[in-house]
């Protein structure tokens, strides 16, 4: 997982990408979560620093997370080039 | 951590900014959450009688009532109400209006016998509607009720069942009639128009086997424009005028019937029903003057009776919910599926009913696509609905669901669930329990040759 | 010193249908006898007006009118606390029932209006049409509203095509055929929602009227217009000042039978009799607006006074064969502006 590295995101939670000069918001965890991608968490790590943040359960927030992920692909912000290099 | 300690869990979004061209036409967002309905919490309503559940709430209809019924007797001297059993005849239900004061309207043998269960003296029962059978009738002319009568069928058999019970029964007739709205409803009833309903009362006058008592009209359903009620009115004031004219008798009542709208909101108005909707007062204004300057004798002004339903208990209902589950579609939209769906929700085929969450939520919120648990591809509360994030378990309230909802449900794949009401010191009542297998196969009989099976 | 007024417009959609807003505060900003601070209302966070920073001190986002008068009235608390409103002048159709609802609580709260009150604006609207021509005494064409497109197919019985298929709020399209018709009452009715109006089509040339009553039965502004260029939406992209005694009598007729409080604008139609029709009044100040000011009626600035309950003497005349020629402009904006206000709904 790479977020496209021009992606810029402020901390209110407004995303600007310049490739295709859309713009988003997101709420507060889904920043953390997005910020945690950028500093190359690995998927483990992010659920591990959630689950013990936020009052949610495994199973729970699996759902939510691939579905945010899957958003987050759908809109383009994954730099799909470079991710086969890193897998 | 113990997690309870943690913070409140909100699903990670990402909503795209789709500032195109600005228009004018956006989505409701139903902003606060409803944690409470009457004072009781309804988290501890579902964790004592489950989910979903209907919660009706005593203190409102009183409320309703009241202000309604002050709406009319402001601006008209003899007022009278009669409880429409098919919005909603739960028992408790009635209960409440006819402490109020109210009469019984009904529609069938059922409900009829329904009213007289309930205590209600037959005097004091309106019987409407196309379907009554002799049985019926001959019950309503011993009991003394207001036979309102629906076609000339019925008319001839009301005299046939005079001569055979030896009483004069008191009867009125409905009157259909163009009142400048659309559409029409000239099924129920004479027409004005055509001279049917003249026609009727001449017959019934003639006939001296039966007491004229009064008019009856009700227009249509969910009715937004008042004026129309004072062209009803008019229309049936120059019929009881006429009747004393000729007949020299005098009309005891005019019975408008009901059609006044909640605040609901119907699908496809722009604004939301409790902004445009038309208030109470405005249809006692439409009715009252009418009345008042039909040119009635002021000593023999009519008794105004109405028979409104959904105005009087729209508000008062509530539907709780919960949410199953979350998904996505493959359009990319949100859809959340809860444990109600339209087979105890009738009303959502033609309301946008408001949703509220019943916890606290922060400002990020989803479109969504609200589903009801029917494997039924109609099974949609609201098609698009833009809510804040829920998850699974969370709890959703339904407003203004009173009316119709628990006579129009339907048993249909599931079992319908319990009724409660809140009184006035906010003591909660089982009004009705939820249905059991036993409910339903208790009145199904397997024929012997089929009772055995291999598989 | 001049006193200084906060004054909050909506319809800052400058765009190629636009709205009123911008010519309003143009208005206001060119009056010699108060100063104003300029709040912006917008619904939309792309609406021109947001940006224009050299016209409107500070925009504020609120609530689509379907969000219904109560989340509008949390809104307006807000907004009242930081800025403390004097007026407010709303520009859309399809918000002024919920202005107009709200006035007594706005009053309370010291913030005024100066709108059509809820009769005068139900009664004149294109449902409602055919009646308010007939109390008046108004040409106006024949229409009836339908509420199904089953209802399309039985309209030859009373109109020949082509016809006008109208929204509630906005919107109009000319159909030759039921087809058609079917085609536009799907279009107009899934953004505005039912009823849909049929109208008759009347052959001739538009003029229409701005004005302004005073809500006594007198004309404090009227200017007659002629639309010289239409855009393929039917917008005016420009227009003249014209001379015509007739218009101005239809108008003070309006003015003196409705009483009508506020700005409007009458759609006229002259036809090829020279006889006029009403075709439609809306119950607010047009877009084009800043011709009238330009011509010598400030409109704009009327309304502020006579909405601070300020006397004003109706204007007499007006320069005729003056024109506006409307004109686009790219502004350069900065992400940071559209982040704040899509983020925050505030700038």
């Amino acid at each position: 997982m790479k977020i496209n590295k021009n992606v810029s995101i402020s901390e209110n939670g407004f995303v600007f990408n310049p490739t295709t000069g859309e713009s988003f918001t997101v709420n507060p965890i889904g920043v953390e979560i997005i910020n945690m991608i950028k500093m190359h968490s690995p998927e483990e790590e992010i659920k591990k620093f959630i689950l013990e943040k936020y009052a949610t359960d495994s199973s729970g927030f699996d759902k939510d997370f691939y579905d945010f992920i899957q958003m987050l692909k759908s809109y383009n912000l994954f730099d799909e080039e470079n991710e086969e290099n890193e897998n | 951590m113990k997690n309870t300690d943690k913070i409140k869990y909100e699903r990670p979004i990402i909503k795209r900014l789709d500032a195109g061209i600005p228009n004018k036409f956006g989505l409701r967002t139903e902003y606060t959450p409803m944690t409470h309905i009457d004072n009781v919490s309804v988290k501890s309503l579902v964790a004592e009688f489950g989910s979903p559940l209907f919660v009706v709430s005593e203190k409102t209809i009183r409320n309703t009532y009241n202000q309604t019924k002050r709406a009319f007797t402001l601006r008209y001297p003899k007022v009278q109400f009669a409880w429409s059993y098919k919005t909603n005849y739960l028992d408790a239900v009635c209960h409440v209006f006819h402490q109020e004061g109210s009469w019984a309207e009904v529609v069938s043998g059922f409900e009829y016998d329904k009213a007289i269960a309930n205590g209600v003296n037959g005097k004091n029962i309106i019987f409407n509607g196309p379907d009554k059978s002799e049985s019926d009738i001959e019950k309503a002319i011993n009991n003394d009720s207001l036979l309102h009568i629906d076609h000339l069928d019925e008319l001839y058999m009301v005299i046939e069942m005079a001569e055979k019970t030896n009483k004069k029964p008191k009867v009125s007739i409905r009157v259909n009639m163009d009142t400048g709205i659309y559409p029409m409803w000239d099924r129920f009833g004479f027409n004005y128009e055509t001279g049917q309903a003249w026609d009727a009362l001449n017959k019934i006058m003639f006939s001296q086997k039966l007491e004229l008592m009064g008019l009856h009209c009700h227009i249509g359903t969910f009715m937004l424009a008042p004026y129309a009620y004072s062209t009803a009115a008019y229309k049936l004031a120059d019929l009881a005028l006429a009747v004393e004219k000729k007949f020299n008798h005098n009309i005891k009542y005019i019975d408008l019937g009901g059609g006044f709208p909640s605040k609901n909101t119907l699908k496809g108005s722009f604004l939301p029903g409790n902004d445009s909707n038309p208030s109470i007062d405005e249809f006692a204004e439409a009715i009252s003057s009418a009345l008042i300057n039909a040119g009635f004798h002021p000593e023999k002004l009519p008794l105004l009776i109405l028979e409104t339903g959904r105005a009087l208990i729209d508000d008062a209902g509530y539907l709780i919910s919960s949410v199953i589950a979350n998904k996505r579609l493959s359009s990319g939209k949100r859809a959340t599926i809860i444990d109600a769906g339209v087979n105890i929700m009738f009303t959502s085929f033609w309301y946008d009913h408001k949703v509220s969450p019943a916890q606290p939520f922060t400002h990020y919120t989803e479109d969504t696509v609200l589903y009801g648990p029917l494997c039924m591809n109609i099974d949609v509360i609201r098609e698009n609905i833009s809510l804040p994030l829920l998850n699974k378990g969370d709890n959703l309230v339904i407003s203004m669901v009173g009316a119709y909802n628990m006579t129009q449900w339907m048993q249909f794949i599931t079992l319908r669930p319990k009724i409660v009401m809140i009184d006035l010191n906010g003591k909660v009542h089982l009004i009705r329990d939820s249905e059991t297998n036993a409910t339903l196969t208790d009145l199904e009989r397997v024929p012997e040759h089929l009772k055995k099976f291999d598989l | 010193m001049k006193k200084k007024y906060c004054i909050a417009v909506t319809g800052l959609n400058a765009i190629d249908s636009p709205g009123p807003g911008i010519s309003v505060i143009r208005g206001i900003r060119d009056s010699k006898d108060f100063d104003c601070r300029i709040i912006g209302f917008a619904y939309e966070s792309l609406e021109p007006g947001i940006y224009m920073h050299d016209i409107i001190d500070k925009t504020y986002q609120i609530p689509y009118p379907s969000s219904g008068t109560d989340a509008l009235m949390e809104r307006l608390n807000y907004i009242h606390a930081t800025e403390g409103l004097d007026v407010i002048i709303p520009n859309f159709d399809a918000e002024l029932y919920s202005f107009i609802k709200l006035e007594p609580k706005l009053k309370e709260m010291g913030i005024k209006v100066f709108l059509p009150t809820l009769e005068q604006f139900e009664e004149r609207h294109k449902v409602n049409l055919p009646k308010f021509g007939q109390k008046y005494n108004i040409r106006v064409p024949f229409s009836r509203e339908i509420f199904s497109s089953n209802e399309i197919y039985g309209l030859s019985k009373d109109f020949t095509y082509p016809l006008v298929v109208k929204g509630k709020y906005y919107d109009a399209y000319i159909a030759y055929s039921a087809e058609q018709a079917i085609n536009y009452f799907g279009k107009i009715s899934s953004k505005w929602g039912l009823p849909i109006v049929i109208q008759e089509f009347i052959k001739g040339t538009e003029y229409n009227v701005i004005g302004l009553g005073d809500g006594k039965g007198n004309t404090i502004a009227a200017v007659p217009m002629r639309k010289q260029y239409i855009t393929d939406k039917g917008k005016a992209w420009g227009g003249i000042t014209i001379e015509d005694k007739d218009l101005l009598k239809i108008t003070d007729s309006f003015l003196s039978q409705t009483k009508w409080r506020g700005g409007f604008e009458l759609e006229m139609m002259k036809s090829p009799k020279n006889e006029y029709f009403l075709l439609e009044i809306n119950p607010r100040i047009p877009a084009w607006v800043y011709l009238a000011v330009g011509a010598g009626q400030n409109i704009p600035e009327a309304v502020v006074k006579l909405a601070l309950g300020e006397e004003v003497e109706p204007f007499k005349t007006y320069q005729t064969g003056k024109m506006f020629v409307r004109y686009s402009w790219d502004m350069i904006v900065d992400l940071d502006d559209f982040q704040k206000i899509s983020t925050f709904g505030e700038l």
